[in-house]
């Protein structure tokens, strides 16, 4: 899958990402149908629909038919791709999604698009910073949150490939492409390791991935070796690579997303459980103040500064 | 002169009236030793339940995901005493698995779970989830010009539940001429009345304005219920919307009409007087 155009100076939208991949996937698989609520545009499906119209159910601003009917179209046979903006496709119809498709346990794939605080000035309405902790509750559901346009496109194939409920959160903050090698290969409850380092371990995913790859790039020219993790799955999370991270001695985790059950709390039930080490959780502390996407990641330390920051003083609670 | 279909309709009828009764029968059975339960709304239902699994529906219980089914969503998903009494009356599972009602580790949960038992096409218990999943299924049926039909069944007191009119618009906006609703309408809810509630009448001219097709028949009339549900959706272009006027704890004198019987379970002299009517 080619990596999308990018927007400016070599950053992506990761939303072109998944349109590109789904318009390829309907093509060699007739099962695939996107299901909308009015949120074609937001979703970049206009593609998709004009490629595709028949195979494109927009149920109008209904997020609980929404979910409901992606549901009925996996019993139909159907592998639907259900898209709307996260804060909506979660919380407006998490009934939905718990009982028609988790609890039920059908092959659909739900797509929560401009999560985090991509919709800035918006408000917290329209921020979508507790998703993960609400769907996390959901053991069989898988979360996939992609870092950037490769592993968007990957993410996507993957959620089509596996037979049961997915969640995949995507941004549309733009990203960098993240350098890996050629032969990178992506596997829903696999974690990658960006940049290799000892004195303490970085996991973040989505957005903050590339912020988290500055910081340790900024701490290594003082000398301070530190481990970057892309946990890009949620659920299941990549135990192996928390175990690993645990034997640095010291865990940053960086995410979009509250600081309340989230990527952090997941790994920290994972760490204090096992092999309990110094932590320090990356996030927002609940509802935001006004400002844009930019500006909040700055006011809450969600850039290299702060992740630099909070490495340097969970590094000094080492034991 | 009568049709010569006529001895052959009145043989069916016989028959599922028979089942209606047997469901009856083995689901207060079931409530009663689990002293759980809905009883009131399985009683409602339970001569629906048993024209569409054996008047109406085109299923093989042996094979029961197969692609061409006719689909049944029971929406209501509490009244799992009739739900189960009929799935497994129809074949998906030995009907001596109904003595395991709500027994710890049993498939026969108080709601129904698809993982667990065959028959079951979505996990209901959250009420106002049937309708829009089976829209889903519809649309998927429309998408392929597949013959098989969808039928679900709500209760009245769930048309409070907003996501009911949600699917009601998207239903109609698609001609979904595959989609039947059945209303069981009782006109009880759990605690009180519906019209003393949150009124739902006048209920047919609800659904005419949200454009489905409306018929009223009485909801006890195995006859009637024959006659519209397995008569040709299509032509109209318009989703179908069965209002099956019902009573709660329908065949037992002491329950009948009666609120408490929503989830009231019987001591072993009602339970014995209702097996003394229940003939």
């Amino acid at each position: 899958m080619s990596a999308a155009a990018p927007s400016k100076s070599g950053f992506f939208d990761c939303r072109d990402s998944f349109a590109t991949t789904i318009e390829a996937l309907a093509e060699s698989d007739p099962r695939i149908v996107t299901v909308v609520s009015d949120s074609v545009g937001s979703s970049k499906l206009a593609g998709f629909r004009k490629k595709f119209p028949e195979r494109m159910v927009n149920v109008g601003i209904a997020e609980q038919t929404l979910v409901a009917v992606g549901a009925g179209l996996a019993n139909g046979g159907k592998v639907p791709f259900v898209s709307a903006a996260s804060c909506f496709i979660t919380g407006r119809a998490l009934e939905q999604v718990k009982a028609d498709i988790a609890y039920s346990n059908v092959n659909v794939k739900l797509i929560g698009q401009s999560s985090g605080v991509a919709y800035g000035e918006l408000g917290p309405t329209h921020h979508s910073i507790e998703d993960l902790a609400w769907l996390r509750l959901f053991n069989n559901m898988k979360l996939i949150v992609p870092a950037d346009p490769w592993q968007t496109a990957e993410a996507i194939k993957a959620a089509a490939a596996h037979d049961g409920p997915v969640f995949v959160r995507v941004s549309r903050m733009a990203v960098p492409a993240l350098e890996r090698p050629e032969d990178a290969v992506f596997e829903i409850g696999k974690s990658e390791t960006l940049v290799q380092g000892n004195d303490a371990t970085i996991i973040a995913n989505g957005t903050m991935v590339h912020r988290a790859v500055a910081a340790a790039k900024a701490l290594a020219s003082d000398g301070i070796s530190v481990r970057v993790v892309n946990m890009a799955t949620v659920n299941p999370l990549d135990e192996a690579a928390i175990a690993a991270a645990a034997d640095t001695g010291a865990i940053v985790t960086v995410e979009e997303h509250s600081v309340r059950g989230g990527l952090g709390g997941a790994i920290a039930e994972v760490v204090s459980t096992t092999s309990p080490v110094p932590m320090r959780i990356l996030g927002f502390p609940g509802f935001v103040p006004t400002g844009s996407a930019e500006w909040l990641f700055d006011h809450f330390g969600l850039n290299e500064a702060g992740i630099v920051d909070a490495v340097r003083l969970t590094i000094a609670r080492k034991k | 002169m009568p049709s010569p279909a006529t001895p052959l309709k009145n043989d069916l009828v016989s028959d599922i009236a028979a089942q209606a009764l047997w469901i009856r029968r083995r689901s207060f059975q079931m409530v009663y030793e689990a002293q759980q339960g809905h009883p009131g709304g399985d009683f409602s239902a339970a001569d629906i339940l048993a024209t569409l699994y054996f008047g109406v529906m085109q299923f093989d219980p042996k094979n029961a995901r197969d692609p061409k089914r006719d689909r049944f969503v029971m929406s209501k998903g509490h009244c799992t005493g009739a739900f189960y009494s009929v799935l497994a009356r129809a074949g998906f599972f030995p009907e001596t698995d109904l003595s395991t009602y709500m027994e710890p580790l049993s498939a026969l949960n108080g709601h129904p779970n698809r993982n667990y038992l065959p028959g079951v096409e979505t996990n209901t218990g959250p009420l106002g989830h049937g309708l829009p999943v089976a829209t889903g299924i519809a649309i998927a049926g429309q998408m392929d010009k597949a013959d098989f039909r969808t039928f679900v069944l709500t209760g009245d007191g769930e048309l409070q539940e907003g996501s009911n009119w949600e699917a009601a618009l998207t239903a109609a906006h698609r001609k979904l001429e595959n989609l039947t609703l059945i209303i069981d309408r009782n006109r009880l809810q759990q605690g009180a009345g519906t019209e003393d509630t949150a009124s739902l009448d006048p209920l047919d001219e609800k659904w005419r304005a949200f454009g489905w097709h409306v018929e009223m028949v009485d909801g006890h009339n195995h006859g009637q219920l024959l006659d519209i549900l397995s008569a040709s959706p299509r032509g109209r272009g318009k989703p179908l919307c069965v209002i099956a006027n019902t009573f709660k704890g329908k065949g037992v004198s002491f329950m009948h009409d009666n609120v408490f019987w929503h989830h009231g379970v019987p001591n072993k002299e009602q339970f014995e007087q209702a097996m003394r009517e229940l003939v």
